[in-house]
């Protein structure tokens, strides 16, 4: 036996002899695992675990390196906003569902006011500028998000350098959104009937700029990993599911683009006027992690094209509405920066103070008990970047959703890492699970 | 902590009750590819209209109402012959004003073959939350039936594995169900205590 390590003990149980493992006792565990006769070992991965994407917990039932059984340990992170929704107005769901998927919020907003525009029958009244600033909110969104995906998915993999070019270029696009929405994150930006503010000034030059540098910055991890025979070697062949596995479990996104299938929802079932862009579905035949690192890789520079369509569309646009007509529905006041930083116009509240009662009242009535919404159900999907997100929002006529689900993803991709882990190596499930590229905010809601 | 109980409305201002009102059955033609699907449904499998019970149009979305007993039937029906070969998962509503069918499973279809999208709707009486379990259709639905399990205790028959997913395996109570309160913690803060989330008025 080796010497009694007080931070990480054993214990027998009735299940076998349970390990803990603190780190830095690598050789007393593996001396204290090979006197037992256990042939079988089961490990608990995560939830706090650097490469598990997040608090995933993983269960992996071994043969000395070889997975026999992966189960999935998911909800660490759950914060029930799906009930929370409930019990505030349709404005106040997109504070919500925005910190769903953390690293895309702006589809996830997009996605709840798609489904509410619907159940408003005000889908075809959202003015054009605001659904190009939504493309190209989203498309930026989605650079951002994809930067994320390859730089932690190369991190778990050892490459430490591509994930600080990654960040690095994600940065560009937070500036962006820091610019446009004043947030980096979580901006609820999106608004059912448009979009919360217009583009402030100095926007267009800014993400031309942003889109001219990305582009020369992104061959900095091409370069990187791109036919690199060490990554290749993680990456060609692991985590392998084709067409008929990614049905089966309703898989979409790159996942199911790396089995040749092109489904993108923004070609085949377009939302926000995506129909009136060019670009291309990026697909690979290779069913693998490689595969799907690819098309993330080349699904950056279509996101460039979309973006640098939309501003000539928004350029040509410049100053038309980013809010439906309907005063009903459109939020009352714009938002100005005044001295002390973002607030309402001084212009409206002169407004509403000075001048009309009738505004006041309206105002009133519109940001406290909010508009309501006709009764019924409805389902929008978009593409994110990990593939459909739909949102199913009930209402029953009031000023509050009455359920609002949303079909997330990353929720439905975890479940294909026992298909594509099952019967490999421990270290390949860390390649699998990057290549789904879950994130537990979503996953959990 | 203030106002008016017990009317329902959680706005705290209009005091109006509103109802959840589903519209009927819609009448031919469907529009769109609906007449097709419908058509095609009817004609590979003869008892149509002993298992779908409505079949409504809504905002230009088709849902079939089914039978709980005949769900698995029609659901290997549509994937198979009709090409619906992704499910979207399945998410709860639970309605308790409908006195016998206070929980409804949907499930969103998707066909890729065809770009086609329809709707499933299953009802259930709270006191018998039965539904049998689609995972044998489609492998995807595993987890989203389990979700639908922990947040509106309908229990999915057939389910290899019907636990908790998103709650503690030792929660009581199924948290999305309109009878289950926000709750909440009272936060004090200098002195001053806020009540929780369910005893605010603007929640209630």
């Amino acid at each position: 036996m080796t010497t009694f390590d007080p931070y990480a003990p054993s214990r027998d149980t009735t299940e076998g002899k349970v390990f803990s493992v603190t780190g830095g006792d690598w050789d007393s565990l593996v001396q204290e695992i090979g006197a037992t006769k256990e042939e079988r070992v089961v490990v608990n991965m995560g939830p706090q675990h650097p490469s598990t994407h997040g608090v995933l917990r993983l269960v992996l039932e071994l043969e000395g390196e070889t997975i026999t059984e992966v189960r999935c340990g998911i909800g660490y992170l759950h914060t029930g906003i799906e009930k929370n929704i409930e019990f505030r107005n349709w404005t106040q769901g997109t504070t919500f569902v925005t910190r769903m998927d953390y690293l895309s919020p702006l589809h996830n907003e997009t996605a709840y006011c798609l489904a509410v525009e619907k159940l408003l029958g005000i889908t075809n009244d959202v003015p054009e500028r605001a659904s190009v600033i939504r493309v190209m909110m989203m498309e930026l969104n989605r650079i951002s998000s994809h930067m994320v995906a390859l730089g932690t998915g190369a991190l778990e993999l050892g490459a430490m350098g591509p994930m600080f070019f990654a960040f690095r270029d994600r940065e560009t696009v937070l500036e962006i959104f820091e610019m446009i929405t004043g947030l980096r994150m979580n901006m609820a930006y999106v608004r059912p009937g448009g979009v919360q503010q217009d583009l402030p000034e100095g926007a267009y030059t800014k993400i031309r700029e942003g889109v001219k540098l990305m582009r020369k910055n992104f061959k900095d991890n091409a370069t990187l990993l791109i036919g690199n025979s060490i990554w290749m070697k993680r990456t060609q062949g692991i985590g392998y599911l084709d067409l008929a596995g990614c049905t089966t479990l309703g898989i979409t996104g790159p996942v199911l683009r790396s089995t040749g299938m092109p489904w993108d929802l923004r070609k085949v079932q377009p939302y926000c006027g995506y129909e009136n862009y060019n670009f291309d579905v990026v697909t690979a035949d290779t069913c693998d992690v490689y595969g799907r690192f690819l098309i993330r890789m080349n699904e950056l520079e279509q996101s460039l094209r979309i973006i640098e369509q939309c501003v000539d569309k928004l350029e040509k646009l410049h100053g038309a509405p980013v809010m439906v007509a309907d005063k009903k529905i459109a939020w009352p006041a714009q938002l100005a920066l005044g001295g002390d930083g973002l607030g309402n116009s001084l212009d409206h509240i002169r407004e509403i103070m000075g001048t009309s009662m009738e505004s006041l009242i309206h105002h009133f009535k519109l940001v406290t008990e909010g508009f309501r919404v006709p009764a019924g159900q409805a389902y929008a999907a978009i593409e994110s970047p990990r593939g459909e997100l739909g949102a199913s929002i009930v209402s029953d006529g009031g000023t509050r959703p009455y359920r609002v689900h949303f079909r997330e993803p990353s929720f439905n991709n975890l479940q294909a890492t026992p298909a594509m882990s099952e019967g490999g190596m421990v270290a390949d499930i860390v390649a699998a699970v990057a290549s789904i590229d879950p994130v537990m905010g979503g996953v959990d809601r | 902590m203030f106002g008016p109980k017990g009317t329902g409305d959680t706005s705290g201002y209009g005091g109006l009750v509103s109802k959840v009102i589903t519209p009927g059955s819609s009448e031919r033609p469907y529009g769109g590819y609906f007449d097709e699907v419908a058509d095609n449904l009817e004609r590979a499998y003869p008892e149509f209209s002993d298992a779908i019970e409505r079949v409504f149009i809504d905002r230009g979305e088709l849902t079939l109402h089914i039978k709980p007993e005949k769900l698995v039937e029609v659901a290997f029906i549509l994937r198979d012959s009709l090409k619906f070969e992704m499910c979207m998962g399945v998410n709860g509503v639970h309605y308790p004003e409908q006195t016998g069918r206070e929980l409804h499973a949907v499930y969103p279809l998707l066909s890729l073959t065809k770009n086609q999208r329809i709707r499933l709707e299953v009802s259930v009486p709270d006191s018998h939350p039965h539904i049998p379990s689609l995972v044998e259709v489609w492998a995807g639905n595993n987890w989203h039936e389990r979700e639908t399990f922990d947040m509106f205790g309908i229990i999915f028959d057939g389910h290899p594995g019907l636990t908790r997913i998103l709650m503690p395996d030792d929660w009581k109570g199924h948290p999305q169900r309109k009878d289950y309160a926000l709750g909440g913690i009272p936060v004090e803060y200098k002195g001053a205590t806020t009540p929780p989330p369910s005893d605010r008025r603007s929640y209630k």
